[in-house]
């Protein structure tokens, strides 16, 4: 067998282990895939809804209902007053449209749809009654690829990703090694620890570059997604976001010697980041009181790093991609010197 | 000669409540290119010492010297000079045969070819298995031969053979010859008395975090004053055997020790061929029934039942 050095044979060792556990290779590359696809049909771009109108049985009713259904969009059934009313409350139509002089359209104006109904119905009977429009319009439709479900899923998918296999995969595994002895048994070699760390460390850095590559690879081929940023940006950013988790998994192993105790505290991290830092729906979305708080947390920069860098083509140097840098290099750094300091190898 | 490893007055207390001293003012000095068998129960301290001489633990107060030379100055040295192997450590369940020794050997400056490790510990057909798929002992071989990758100078065992099937128990002993060939120093830990007295030049007995004893196995029985050991039990006589007064033992020819132990009586006997035929005559004079008779070697355990009133495997 050929000498290699010792960070060479740490760093071989780390990899032929990875890909010896079919397990790990699900959970790193198996699960975000089926997740996309998942997500990426349930959230896949419908035609746009039809609008239920309902139309009381009255005097004038036929002729509504003819005006309604000569226009599309609209989805007309004539019922009873009561029964109405009755389908109206249960959301199953939008509007009743109660023919008489005047004309009376009964909605709930906390529903969007009712609201967008009552507009549209009205519109559509106004110009059957001869309104004519003052300025002339035209419509440009846009669906592109980029502001799609799917196109917002798959960094966040991918930062998720980074997250957890920086958390698992060097969090977990030093604990493992800790309850196995095995830590202990290492440093009672000449073996440096910086090696040690360091191949640990590395070989992260490797597979998340894989798994960048396979996700982007998979929203092309699949759903024809569209990378507007440089591929060395998006790999440089999310190497970094795998240095900032490994990091933190280096902190959160430093400690513990029990798998249940390491497994609780990798939980108890990503917890608040799976809600807040915008995987599946936009971290925006959360009350302006809040924002700093999820900004500041790492996922949420790693997350809308990427974004910027797949979706909009943001420059690493763009003063709000820089922003995000340094909260990642923040977080990992810190981690990095706590583990170092707190780290316990051998008891 | 010069001492491969030295301890003076060494503690460990492990913190909590109560404390916990597991060891208390041990003394050892061992002198290079001899087999040290550090003998005792579970939980005599046996571990955290040889723990501490590996520079894995921190002694609470006390001197250590290894190989002529201290931890606090000379770790990294020392590190390239000793091997290590743990009580029950996992190694990586994934890597091979192989790849773990050719990682171990990876760390030193002057290590042995992993080939030729593999062949020491018998395990070249196992060469391309996963660890995850290896026996107990076939483990136990290969976590002693990564112990060997340095080539080290000075080895430490700790209870490399608890729980090994025979053959695997055979190869390792023969490990140990080979090294102890080439003038090198081995600390081993066991709880087996037969693994000391067939291995070690130089036993302790540790009891309590303290050295109870020391010398060759040989000089260990020959305390005990004799080297035989005649056990036997008698017929109820309705009060249990403490119903044999056990005086006159004592006064038979060539017995030195008398005790009693779960319903049998051992005597330490100098020469088995005077004191059975005294003691069959004695318990026809007071009219017992004897049910059972064996002989056989002393060992160390009878040395420490002699010392400790306990036996090495009760703890």
């Amino acid at each position: 067998m050929a000498r290699r050095g010792p960070f060479t044979w740490l760093m071989l060792a780390r990899l032929k282990e990875f890909i010896r556990e079919p397990e790990v290779i699900f959970w790193v590359f198996g699960f975000p895939v089926l997740l996309a696809v998942a997500l990426g049909i349930a959230f896949r771009n419908k035609p746009p809804d039809q609008v239920a109108v309902g139309v009381v049985e009255a005097e004038g009713a036929e002729r509504i209902a003819v005006s309604l259904s000569a226009e599309q969009g609209f989805e007309v059934v004539r019922l009873a007053e009561a029964d109405a009313a009755q389908r109206l409350r249960m959301g199953k139509i939008s509007l009743v449209v109660v023919p008489g002089e005047p004309l009376e359209y009964r909605f709930d104006p906390t529903r969007p749809d009712s609201t967008l109904a009552r507009r549209m119905v009205d519109d559509a009977l106004q110009r059957a009654a001869g309104r004519r429009d003052a300025v002339v319009v035209k419509e440009a439709l846009v669906t592109e690829p980029g502001a799609r479900y799917i196109d917002f899923l798959i960094p966040g998918l991918l930062g998720m990703n980074i997250m957890s296999g920086g958390l698992w995969g060097v969090g977990f595994a030093l604990v493992d090694m800790r309850t196995k002895k095995l830590l202990k048994r290492l440093v009672a070699t000449p073996m440096r620890r910086r090696d040690f760390l360091g191949a640990m460390m590395a070989s992260r850095g490797l597979f998340v570059v894989l798994e960048v590559v396979l996700m982007l690879l998979l929203g092309w081929l699949l759903f024809g997604m569209i990378v507007r940023g440089s591929l060395a940006g998006i790999v440089l950013l999310a190497v970094l976001g795998a240095f900032c988790f490994a990091s933190i998994g280096l902190l959160v192993a430093s400690r513990a010697k029990k798998i249940e105790t390491v497994t609780g505290l990798i939980n108890l991290v990503m917890l608040p980041m799976f809600v807040f830092s915008g995987i599946f729906f936009s971290s925006e979305r959360f009350p302006a009181l809040l924002q700093p708080f999820i900004k500041a947390l790492p996922l949420t920069a790693l997350n809308d790093a990427l974004r910027a860098s797949i979706l909009e083509g943001a420059a690493l140097a763009d003063p709000a991609q820089l922003a995000r840098i340094g909260i990642m290099l923040a977080w990992g750094g810190l981690s990095f010197v706590l583990a170092m300091r707190w780290f316990r190898w051998a008891s | 000669m010069s001492v491969a490893l030295y301890t003076k007055d060494l503690r460990k207390t492990y913190p909590g409540k109560p404390p916990v001293e597991a060891v208390r003012g041990l003394d050892l000095a061992v002198p290079q290119g001899i087999t040290f068998g550090l003998l005792g129960p579970n939980g005599a301290g046996k571990t955290t010492t040889v723990e501490i001489l590996e520079g894995l633990l921190e002694p609470t107060s006390g001197q250590v010297e290894v190989l002529g030379m201290t931890w606090a100055k000379d770790a990294a040295a020392l590190r390239e000079r000793i091997g290590v192997s743990l009580q029950e450590t996992q190694l990586a369940e994934k890597l091979t045969v192989a790849e773990t020794v050719a990682l171990f050997s990876s760390f030193y400056r002057k290590a042995r070819n992993p080939d030729e490790l593999i062949e020491l510990v018998g395990l070249q057909e196992k060469r391309d298995a996963w660890v995850v798929n290896l026996s107990g002992g076939q483990k136990q071989r290969l976590a002693v031969a990564t112990s060997l990758a340095g080539d080290p100078d000075l080895l430490f065992l700790d209870e490399p053979t608890t729980g090994l099937d025979p053959q695997s128990r055979r190869q390792l002993w023969e490990v140990i010859r080979e090294l102890k060939s080439r003038g090198r120093t081995i600390l081993l830990t066991t709880h087996y008395m037969d693994e000391a007295e067939r291995l070690a030049d130089l036993v302790a007995v540790v009891d309590h975090g303290q050295v109870i004893a020391l010398g060759s196995p040989a000089e260990l029985i020959a305390t005990l004053g004799g080297e035989h050991v005649v056990e036997f039990a008698v017929e109820d006589g309705g009060n249990g055997d403490a119903g044999l007064p056990l005086e006159p033992l004592h006064a038979l020819p060539s017995v030195i020790g008398v005790r009693t132990e779960a319903g049998s009586v051992q005597l330490t006997v100098g020469e088995p061929h005077l004191a059975i035929p005294a003691l069959l005559d004695h318990l026809d004079r007071v009219q017992r029934h004897m049910t059972r008779l064996t002989t056989r070697h002393a060992s160390l355990e009878d040395v420490f039942v002699n010392l400790t009133g306990r036996h090495l495997r009760d703890g």
